[in-house]
């Protein structure tokens, strides 16, 4: 397991960094939110991204892939992160095609990946419910209909929902709603009968959608995984996801702390720059050493998900490590950002508002730090 | 880079070796009364102790990486990372602790001449003289550079005159290397030296301070016209500051070990069956499958948490200076906070034994819960020695994220 970017991931990092500098600054985010854009990322922009590779970038050359492995996928994050870029990545390449990658049948990789990789195909995860991220604690119902299932519940929460062509979704077969098994994963088309999608309007302004199924019939060809018994394949994917969205938020910390750093050394009053002064040093130094250990956590996991050796209970660990560290610092900076700011960083004409908000939902997106606390307590046996 | 195969030779050589000459209580848990700290009033509790220091030192193995000529293990790199492997796997206990090896070696092979080199590494590696570290002084704490214990140059030696404070283990030691202040007519900075003297020379008295955990690791010095060679001014005459500075940087890279698991030496370490906060909680709270304070698990598994990620950037930090050289500033990070992590840890251990982490001694407690008390109120100390965690800070703002000094204000 290495710490530091091999030289062909430092040369992703630099031009990933240059290509997101150039053409996807802050203010195409903010662009698409005061336009109230239909689709809520940039399409152009996006099309390069394919172009660049980027959504092939974890994904095997048997399907399309470029097999850059996950820590190529987690600079491009990073680098995504710093300007706050909304894109499929997170909902179609991390999460969806994950998806497929871990619990697909070899006809069902061969069909969708090299799809996602050409960007003919754009996913979304269902899981969430409710307003917190329970994975295991799964209402939806798939019941067994002929030779498929037809599917009733609503999810919450949905990344990209309103762009997906195909949804993933997960479901119960059985059990009680806390069990574990009794999961099982259902590909869904977007446009089926009984499909109802919502836009939410989030605070990030990034994309996310409430769904509805009313008795939406699927076939068997549907089931993504076995019936039944997704729950580790879940979690996995589930875990991939959470330590991709930690790359995306070690950027976009790293950013904030920059232009906090920046506004430090160029803001004056009683006749000095502010950045003299001990009381604003010393948080400072308290944030650079956290961001610090944010990106240990954060190479050593996508690092991990990319050696074969490392078994899912490490991955789950590392995971939790990752996501509840990167969702209680970012948490922290971008508090500070705006405090530090003073005033103009409570005008929604200064950026650094934009990276608060953000910070907001990644961390609670697929369990803050709170819940990955817990699991790392049940994890390790307390 | 060496060729695969021969390292790999070197390994089962290593191994071997290991195997051969490592003796058997030297593969058991360091006990605190078997440290070896060497010098000429060295004493060893377990014999054996006294045997695995001989035969690692005759191969320069306390020293790995410090060159054959002055006694070393003329190791490279990646050699002294497989002989660390082999010592691990076989649980081998480290032979022996100086502050020879861990602070004064590395700046003497870096800035002395090669006669200081011939005279006192050597000794270092065998363990024969054991260290004193001569900095703080009553009020130069903080701002170690206002320190003010004089040299004078008489003939070929220096006359020293003043005291210092917070001397660890200066009643045990042979030797120190001290600050000294050898120019008082220029920028505080600029008028100090770095000197290395016998503690056995007339002049020279130590008195140990007692500590609010009971313990004396400490001492004050006193030095009533000490007299120090010439030649045992270390990288030039007023140019002690640098060196001074040098060795901080090993002293912060040492002691941010302590917050790493499984590597806590003297300073605030423990090796009793207090290792695992979270077994020790759940033992004291009579618990079985969890925690039952859900606040105290939080607290334990964000504690945990930063520990592990502490140790993903301890060892971040030594992959990238392979392709840099030595500590740098993020030494002061890491030391920062290493310690504030230890304190954490023993803050967490008296939340989780309750009451039984509250006696000072007799009846009532067991040794392995007065030890936690004691290195409790000893882990205070740990943000304030080898420079405070305000200091750290303030270097950290200054030297990685370039924020403008005040106090530069202040001081001119």
């Amino acid at each position: 397991m290495s710490l530091v970017l091999s030289e062909d991931q430092q040369l992703l990092k630099d031009s990933a960094k240059a290509f997101v500098d150039q053409n996807a600054p802050v203010s195409v985010l903010r662009g698409l939110r005061d336009s109230k854009d239909a689709q809520g990322y940039d399409q152009n922009l996006w099309r390069q991204m394919l172009e660049l590779g980027w959504a092939g970038m974890a994904i095997p050359e048997a399907y399309g892939g470029f097999e850059f492995g996950y820590g190529g996928l987690g600079v491009v994050l990073e680098e995504s992160g710093r300007t706050l870029v909304s894109s499929p990545l997170i909902a179609t390449v991390l999460l969806g095609a994950s998806a497929i990658n871990e619990l697909g049948s070899e006809v069902q990789k061969s069909e969708l990946l090299p799809k996602v990789v050409s960007g003919e195909l754009l996913l979304a995860l269902a899981i969430d419910e409710k307003p917190h991220h329970r994975p295991n604690r799964i209402e939806t119902s798939a019941v067994k209909a002929g030779d498929g299932y037809v599917l009733n519940g609503c999810k919450t929460f949905v990344l990209d929902g309103h762009i997906a062509n195909k949804l993933v979704v997960v479901a119960r077969t059985s059990g009680a709603i806390d069990d574990e098994t009794g999961i099982s994963l259902f590909l869904v088309d977007a446009n089926a009968d009984g499909v109802s999608i919502n836009r939410s309007w989030m605070v990030d302004s990034r994309n996310s959608a409430m769904l509805s199924l009313n008795d939406v019939k699927i076939g068997a060809d549907a089931l993504l995984g076995a019936e039944g018994n997704a729950y580790p394949g879940l979690t996995r994917v589930l875990d991939i996801g959470r330590i991709g969205v930690a790359a995306e938020m070690l950027g976009s910390m790293q950013q904030a702390f920059d232009i906090t750093l920046d506004y430090l050394k160029q803001r004056e009053q009683f006749g000095v720059l502010i950045g003299s002064f001990q009381g604003l040093q010393h948080r400072a130094a308290e944030m650079y050493s956290e961001i610090e250990l944010c990106k240990s956590a954060v190479r050593a996991a996508l690092s991990a998900l990319d050696d074969a050796e490392k078994i899912d209970a490490q991955i789950a660990e590392l995971a939790s490590i990752a996501k509840a560290k990167l969702s209680e610092v970012a948490t922290l900076v971008s508090n500070e950002a705006v405090q530090m700011h003073g005033g103009i960083g409570m005008t929604d004409e200064y950026d650094i508002g934009f990276y608060m908000k953000r910070a907001r939902v990644a961390s609670a997106f697929l369990g803050d730090a709170l819940f990955h606390r817990d699991r790392y307590a049940s994890l390790n046996g307390f | 880079m060496q060729a695969i195969a021969q390292l790999e030779e070197f390994r089962q050589e290593t191994r071997a070796w290991l195997e051969a000459n490592c003796p058997a209580s030297m593969r058991t848990p360091m006990v605190d009364a078997e440290v070896v700290w060497g010098g000429r009033k060295a004493t060893f509790v377990n014999p054996e102790s006294k045997i695995w220091l001989e035969r690692m030192a005759d191969k320069g193995w306390t020293t790995p990486t410090w060159p054959k000529e002055y006694g070393g293990g003329g190791l490279s790199k990646e050699e002294s990372i497989i002989l660390s492997q082999e010592m691990a796997r076989i649980n081998a206990r480290p032979p022996l602790n100086s502050f020879g090896i861990s602070m004064l070696g590395p700046v003497l092979l870096e800035s002395g001449t090669h006669e200081q080199k011939m005279e006192h590494i050597p000794k270092i590696v065998r363990g024969e003289i054991r260290w004193c570290q001569g900095y703080s002084e009553p009020g130069s704490g903080s701002d170690l550079a206002s320190l003010n214990t004089k040299a004078v140059l008489d003939g070929d030696e220096y006359v020293i005159n003043g005291s210092k404070v917070w001397t660890s283990y200066a009643d045990k030691a042979d030797w120190i290397f001290c600050l000294v202040r050898t120019d008082s007519e220029v920028p505080k900075h600029a008028g100090i030296s770095f000197i290395l003297f016998d503690m056995d020379a007339p002049g020279v008295t130590t008195k140990p301070i007692k500590l609010i955990s009971g313990m004396s690791p400490f001492c004050e010095t006193f030095f009533d016209n000490a007299r120090a060679k010439a030649s045992n001014l270390v990288g030039g005459l007023n140019n002690g500051w640098a060196i001074a500075k040098r060795l901080l940087q090993h002293e912060r890279t040492m002691i941010s070990g302590f917050g790493l698991a499984g590597s806590q030496g003297d300073r605030g370490g423990t090796t009793s069956t207090m290792d695992s906060v979270e077994r020790a909680a759940m033992h004291y709270r009579g618990d079985t499958d969890k925690i039952s304070d859900p606040g105290l698990r939080d607290e334990i598994a964000q504690f945990k948490i930063d520990s592990a990620a502490f140790a993903l950037t301890s060892q971040r930090s030594i992959e990238e200076s392979k392709q840099g050289q030595g500590p740098n500033a993020t030494s002061s990070m890491l030391k920062n906070y290493g310690c504030e992590l230890n304190k954490r840890r023993y803050e967490l251990l008296l939340s989780s034994l309750g009451s039984q982490a509250l006696g000072w001694e007799g009846e009532g407690f067991a040794n392995d819960e007065i030890a936690v008390t004691r290195e409790w109120l000893r882990s205070k100390a740990n943000s304030i020695e080898g420079g405070t965690s305000e200091v750290q800070l303030n270097v950290i703002a200054k030297r990685v994220l370039g924020l403008p000094d005040m106090l530069s204000l202040v001081q001119k």
